[in-house]
């Protein structure tokens, strides 16, 4: 991946998430669009800096673990506009953008050349690919919603609100946010697997799932099915809830470097 | 310039002597017609609760006094002289309206960065355009008052966090619930503190407001006031599970609100998280009920605290609002100069000069062709011309006999020529 991009990318995710945090503590000189826009730019030269990944490496960006993260991150971020956009709330974005930044960066690297199958090359395979990696930036992101969620209940209940929980969305809009996201996540990522295992049948004639990739996505997606469950229900709402969907943002983690490092061999089918 | 002011506010005077010399909206139309015949070219009058202040460009040539204003103040308020004496403050020029912009800033409320004021300063000047009391001095440092107000108000938090115990209870609801029009809110008590509470709580939309109190005449005449319901002390229990916000603000021995009968509330919601917000004393809630989940209780203590901090926080603010004020100040002092006619006359110049040039090139081809004389010629004619026109404009505008006159000249100069209004 070029190092210009990524520095630039850099450039305006750290200068986008300045503004964020200048509004975030009140400062109204910062225009309140300015950390958007920053943001949208940043986007934009993340996605020029993974087109020229791939145009290297004569590859998608998920060929290798390191590209993969880069794309997650930039998911993430197009996830986190689109609610941005939608429900008019800025001030969530001092969470998010701290995460783009080491995320650009690790497309910098290159896993050592493993030669890609001509198989990989379909639009269902890509299709899988890209929405789960979808799903997972939109389950990251309502664990990061949640963790904001954690933070101004503490504030609330310990009566701190201190300086820039006046900031913050209500915690009824973080949670919207949040359920948003990971109702986004879990389509994208039903689709996604429905894609990835149609076409397992294309290639073998049959459906497996006993692998440790698509075995941490079903637990991924039943957990998230339980976070949604749980929502509505007596006794979860609220703290517990969130704290179930940051939890599940480890697991996240954990299924997208651990298993992806060590047991993704188990996951090729060619 | 020529501007003076002359006021009391909260201050300098006490309420009662405020009260007395404030103009309701009839009397400041009176006295506006009376001071603009007999006193002042131009005037805005601006009255709230907290201040009467005259800003006056006077009618009387030379820099104006203020004993002619003092005056009217103690006749047409029928008050004795003696009354005002070391009440009234009195500010010339630039203090005038530095201390305007400070007024428009919310920065000499009582209440540190309120933000009615602004408002005020806006219908004081509105209204004293529709009584054609206004001329190019008061509406220049009145728009520019307004711009500072609406900048303050913008760039700074002065006017951001709240600094009453009601605002600053119903803020924290708000992170709590995103919008009050999808909320139902009970209030206990019929007192002041509860009223300003149901009040707000009507203010910011909430679907629907019950009333109990231990004087039900008087939370009836509350409810109805408001559009609220009232409900006896025997209903209570039963309804404790409906609202999501509950405010409890009245005098009792025992807590009204035990946390076994909140406990039950929030079996009753499913915990959907209930705001309460205790302002009794003694507690009107049982401290204990603050461990339940998803309920979030504040007492008078917590309150205060938020209040002082916000206060300080506040405070904080005054120097960034002040560099506002100071800025717009400076914008305000650079339009003065340029009311320097020769600063203006400067810029017009050049803009003729431009003009003359541009003719010029654009009849190049033809001067080309006329011999060396003719052509100086029409250089000298056309430089005649133009010098010919600005003597005109100097002339006129030193014959101005006033200040609004020679203002209104410079003015029409700057829109005919497209002139930079700001240009020194």
């Amino acid at each position: 991946m070029s190092l210009g991009l990524t520095v630039a990318t850099s450039v305006f995710y750290a200068l986008s998430l300045l503004f964020y945090i200048r509004l975030a503590i009140g400062d109204r000189r910062a225009p309140r669009s300015m950390a958007t826009l920053l943001l949208v730019i940043g986007l934009a030269t993340q996605y020029l800096a993974l087109l020229q990944r791939s145009h290297w490496v004569h590859s998608v960006p998920y060929d290798d673990l390191y590209g993969s993260v880069s794309l997650l991150g930039w998911f993430l971020g197009v996830i986190y506009l689109g609610l941005e956009l939608f429900y008019r709330q800025p001030a969530v974005g001092m969470f998010v953008v701290p995460l783009l930044l080491p995320l650009n960066w690790v497309g910098l690297h290159r896993a050592g050349a493993t030669a890609a199958s001509a198989m990989t090359r379909g639009n269902l395979f890509a299709l899988h690919v890209t929405l789960t990696m979808f799903g997972y930036a939109g389950f990251a992101l309502a664990g990061l919603l949640s963790a904001a969620f954690l933070i101004e209940a503490h504030g609330l209940r310990g009566h701190r609100p201190g300086r820039f929980l006046w900031r913050l969305p209500p915690l009824e809009t973080l949670e919207l946010l949040s359920r948003a996201s990971v109702i986004v996540g879990l389509l994208a990522v039903a689709a996604g697997t429905t894609c990835g295992l149609l076409w397992q049948y294309r290639l073998q004639g049959r459906i497996l799932v006993a692998d440790p990739k698509v075995i941490a996505t079903l637990v991924l997606s039943g957990l998230y099915g339980l976070y949604l469950a749980v929502w509505g229900a007596r006794n979860w709402r609220g703290t517990r809830a969130s704290l179930l969907c940051v939890l599940n943002l480890l697991l996240v983690l954990f299924s997208y470097t651990a298993v992806n490092l060590y047991f993704s061999r188990f996951h090729r089918f060619f | 310039m020529r501007l003076l002011l002359l006021g009391i506010n909260h201050r300098t005077a006490p309420l009662e002597l405020r009260e007395r010399v404030a103009f309701g909206f009839e009397q400041a139309r009176r006295a506006t017609e009376t001071l603009r015949q007999q006193l002042a070219e131009e005037l805005v009058i601006l009255s709230t609760c907290n201040r009467s202040e005259l800003y006056v460009v006077p009618a009387e040539p030379g820099e104006g006094t203020f004993a002619p204003f003092e005056e009217f103040f103690t006749r047409f308020f029928g008050v004795a002289a003696e009354m005002l004496d070391g009440c009234l403050y009195r500010r010339r020029d630039l203090e005038a309206v530095e201390h305007l912009f400070r007024v428009a800033a919310g920065l000499d409320s009582m209440v540190l960065g309120e933000a009615e004021i602004l408002g005020q300063v806006r219908q004081a000047y509105r209204q004293a355009v529709l009584w054609g009391s206004t001329g190019p001095v008061l509406d220049r440092i009145f728009q520019a008052a307004i711009d500072t107000g609406k900048r303050v108000r913008a760039e700074t938090e002065l006017g951001q966090r709240p600094i009453s115990i009601a605002s600053v209870g119903l803020q924290l609801a708000h992170r709590v619930f995103s919008d009050f029009r999808h909320r139902e809110a009970l209030v206990v008590g019929s007192g002041e503190m509860a009223q300003q509470v149901a009040e707000q709580l009507v203010h910011r939309g909430v679907r629907s407001l019950w009333m109990v109190s231990s004087h039900p005449e008087r939370a009836t005449v509350l409810a109805n006031r408001l559009g609220a319901r009232a409900v006896s002390w025997e209903e209570l229990p039963g309804l404790i599970a409906r609202p999501d916000i509950i405010v409890s603000a009245t005098q009792v021995e025992q807590p009204v609100l035990s946390r076994r009968l909140l406990a039950e509330a929030m079996e009753q919601r499913h915990n959907r998280p209930l705001f309460v917000l205790d302002l009794g004393v003694p507690r009107n809630v049982e401290a204990s009920a603050a461990e339940l989940y998803n309920l979030y209780l504040y007492n008078l203590d917590d309150l205060s605290a938020i209040v002082e901090e916000n206060r300080r926080a506040r405070e904080q603010e005054i120097p960034r609002a002040e560099a506002v004020v100071a800025e717009q100040l400076g914008k305000l002092t650079a339009w003065l100069a340029s009311a320097n006619s020769e600063a203006l006359l400067a810029s017009l110049e050049q803009h003729l000069e431009q003009m003359r040039q541009q003719v010029l090139v654009r009849h190049a081809a033809h001067l080309a062709q006329m011999p060396p004389q003719t052509r100086a010629l029409v250089d000298a004619l056309t430089r005649e011309l133009l010098d010919g026109w600005l003597s005109a404009a100097r002339r006129n505008l030193h014959r101005a006999r006033t200040w609004r006159q020679k203002l209104e000249r410079l003015e029409s100069l700057r829109e005919l020529f497209g002139l930079d209004r700001d240009h020194q």
